[in-house]
């Protein structure tokens, strides 16, 4: 529909998909460069249309762990932060892995460490994908490079969330949040009731009916034996993920001798890189991972019969090359192209390096 | 009358609440925490409720307070409880939602999260046991502890110039707009318990009726961690904690 095509921010594109997908809570804590997220759906008022109910918490520690309450309910809920405000979700995200539970977090990285900056910076992709809290969790990470992949994959980290009972992050920085183009809203889903989710999610705790047993939300087991099949659980839908859900994009691929890698805002302005390169003759493509948990370690390591060299470019000091390290397995060399502290490398920058490294 | 008479059904005065299990209690003899869980269950047995009521348990000794009572619940990270149980009565108005916290969760760690669920009104209930103590880590110094009560980080008595003064929370949300309900309550004798399950009541029927924050405090023993029997620590408590945590409602609107 025609009204279903606007221009947004990345961050507002976030807020009107969630209300559409039939989301039925956001709890959230300002915070530059995604406040947006909160101001829009402030501005939408939901809870007088879908329902959904919108809260600005006290802290993001608040914030996540009112998501794990709705989480624990069997409803669909989220929220969004930037870097120093993720670093205190942590706990929060932490607990909803180990007792299984779904739910959507929004992160729109900015420069670290510490206070850092509010320019765009990709130096989370530890924090998030190697599971930033405490215990051996993962969390299905999907990196959009668009704003129209904000709002595709704000209804995709649910669907993912509930079909797998995990935390979906859709892990997006300071330029994807705040960029505008033209985005394609998605449909309207009606919110489950009640009686849909007690159908759908047996476990979730909507008050205990005399039929059957009491249902609790936790992450305690003292009993070794049982806490260590708990991690084996985890574990187990941890592959399974890998199996079903690796997303990725490759540009120019096809003939490519030498391979950019990169995510989120990196991959879009390697994206020109790889046109001014095919300018002048350089065979070079783009390899664009979506989802950086589950990694596309089979997709990457297949191009090591084909492709000379790799580079990888984010905005940090180094952190989704060593995952493509590992998938490359010592077969090519790899190499890291990174800038910090909020500076974005242009695309003529980045082909310097690459001819460099062919020179090599 | 004979002991088989005793026993017929029809001569039964006094039950174990239907909304308590049979699970063995973790809780040390003499601790409150096993009354309360008590009046607990009974209320909600009473107002039946058992299919409307979510608890959120804390960290602590309660940790376990799923265990007891036959409802649903969420089982909250430290201090974090008011923050879940906004979350969850925000998105099902129509349950009865409590949290059920120890000093240290709700008045040291916590301290932001009870202080905003209180201040935004959050249609819940809050039961706050206040022992001055943390028993589970193996009594520590809390948020409560008296000035120069023995703990095992403040093992010369707490001082003031070193560990700043006890914590009066139960005051402190009395104050906020957001609170309906506070008052303090004891388990010590017949006549408080009486007393705190009147308060317990009172604090989930205010939640149902979406008209703010009900507080209820009860100023407990933790022989254990006190190191004392339960006939000395209660005496204890009337000597040193109720001069300092006075026994009653501090708002009633």
């Amino acid at each position: 529909m025609e009204q279903d095509i606007k221009l947004l921010k990345g961050n507002e594109a976030v807020a009107e998909a969630a209300i559409r997908c039939g989301c039925d809570g956001y709890f959230g804590y300002p915070i530059t460069p995604q406040s947006e997220i909160m101001e829009t759906l402030m501005q939408l008022e939901p809870w007088k249309t879908t329902g959904m109910v919108v809260l600005q918490a006290e802290s993001e520690v608040a914030a996540i762990n009112m998501v794990y309450g709705g989480a624990g309910c069997g409803k669909r809920v989220m929220t969004s932060s930037s870097s120093p405000g993720m670093s205190l979700k942590q706990e929060g995200l932490s607990y909803m892995a180990g007792a299984d539970l779904p739910g959507l977090v929004v992160s729109v990285m900015r420069g670290g460490p510490g206070l850092g900056t509010i320019q765009s910076s990709q130096a989370d992709y530890f924090q998030t994908v190697k599971g930033g809290g405490h215990g051996d969790y993962k969390m299905i990470t999907l990196a959009p490079a668009s704003v129209q992949e904000m709002a595709d994959f704000t209804v995709l980290g649910f669907e993912l969330a509930f079909k797998y009972n995990i935390v979906s992050v859709v892990l997006a920085d300071g330029i994807i949040g705040q960029m505008m183009e033209k985005v394609q809203l998605p449909p309207y889903q009606k919110r489950l009731t009640n009686d849909e989710i007690r159908e759908k999610y047996p476990w979730a705790t909507l008050g205990k009916p005399a039929n059957r047993k009491p249902n609790v939300i936790t992450s305690l087991e003292l009993d070794s034996a049982l806490m260590e099949q708990r991690n084996l659980n985890l574990q187990k839908k941890y592959k399974e993920i890998e199996k079903n859900e690796v997303r990725y994009e490759e540009i120019a691929c096809e003939d490519a001798e030498y391979l950019l890698v990169a995510f989120g805002s990196s991959a879009r302005i390697c994206q020109k890189t790889v046109e001014l390169a095919r300018e002048k003759g350089i065979k070079l493509g783009l390899f664009r991972p979506i989802t950086l948990f589950p990694f596309p370690t089979n997709e990457i390591y297949a191009y090591t019969n084909t492709v000379k060299a790799i580079l990888t470019v984010e905005l940090n000091a180094g952190q989704m090359v060593e995952d493509v390290r590992l998938a490359v397995n010592g077969t090519i060399p790899v190499e890291h192209y990174g800038r910090m502290g909020g500076i974005v490398p242009t695309a003529e920058e980045i082909l310097e390096v690459t001819e460099k490294l062919i020179a090599k | 009358m004979t002991t088989k008479d005793i026993i017929k059904p029809e001569n039964l005065v006094y039950a174990k609440p239907s909304v308590m299990n049979n699970n063995t209690m973790h809780y040390c003899p003499g601790c409150s925490h096993g009354v309360i869980h008590k009046l607990i269950a009974e209320v909600i047995g009473e107002m039946g409720i058992q299919d409307k009521a979510i608890g959120v348990a804390p960290v602590g000794c309660a940790v376990f307070a799923y265990n007891y009572l036959d409802i649903d619940w969420h089982e909250a990270a430290h201090g974090r409880a008011p923050a879940v149980a906004t979350g969850i009565k925000r998105l099902l108005p129509d349950n009865y939602v409590f949290t059920y916290q120890g000093d240290g969760d709700l008045a040291a760690i916590g301290t932001a999260e009870t202080i905003h669920a209180c201040n935004r009104g959050e249609n819940i209930a809050i039961f706050f046991v206040n022992n001055g103590i943390y028993g589970m880590t193996g009594g520590q110094m809390a948020p409560t502890t008296l000035l120069g009560m023995k703990t095992s980080t403040c093992p010369s008595g707490r001082q003031e110039d070193l560990n700043g003064f006890p914590l009066p929370i139960t005051t402190l949300v009395a104050q906020l707009e957001g609170t309906r309900y506070v008052t303090r309550q004891s388990v010590h004798t017949a006549n408080a318990v009486k007393k705190a399950k009147k308060a317990i009541r009172k604090a989930l029927e205010n939640s149902a009726e979406g008209k703010g924050t009900s507080f209820v405090e009860f100023v407990s023993t933790c022989n254990a961690g006190w190191k004392m029997s339960p006939a000395e620590a209660n005496t204890w408590m009337e000597k040193n904690m109720i001069p300092v945590y006075p026994i009653g409602d501090l708002k009633d609107k």
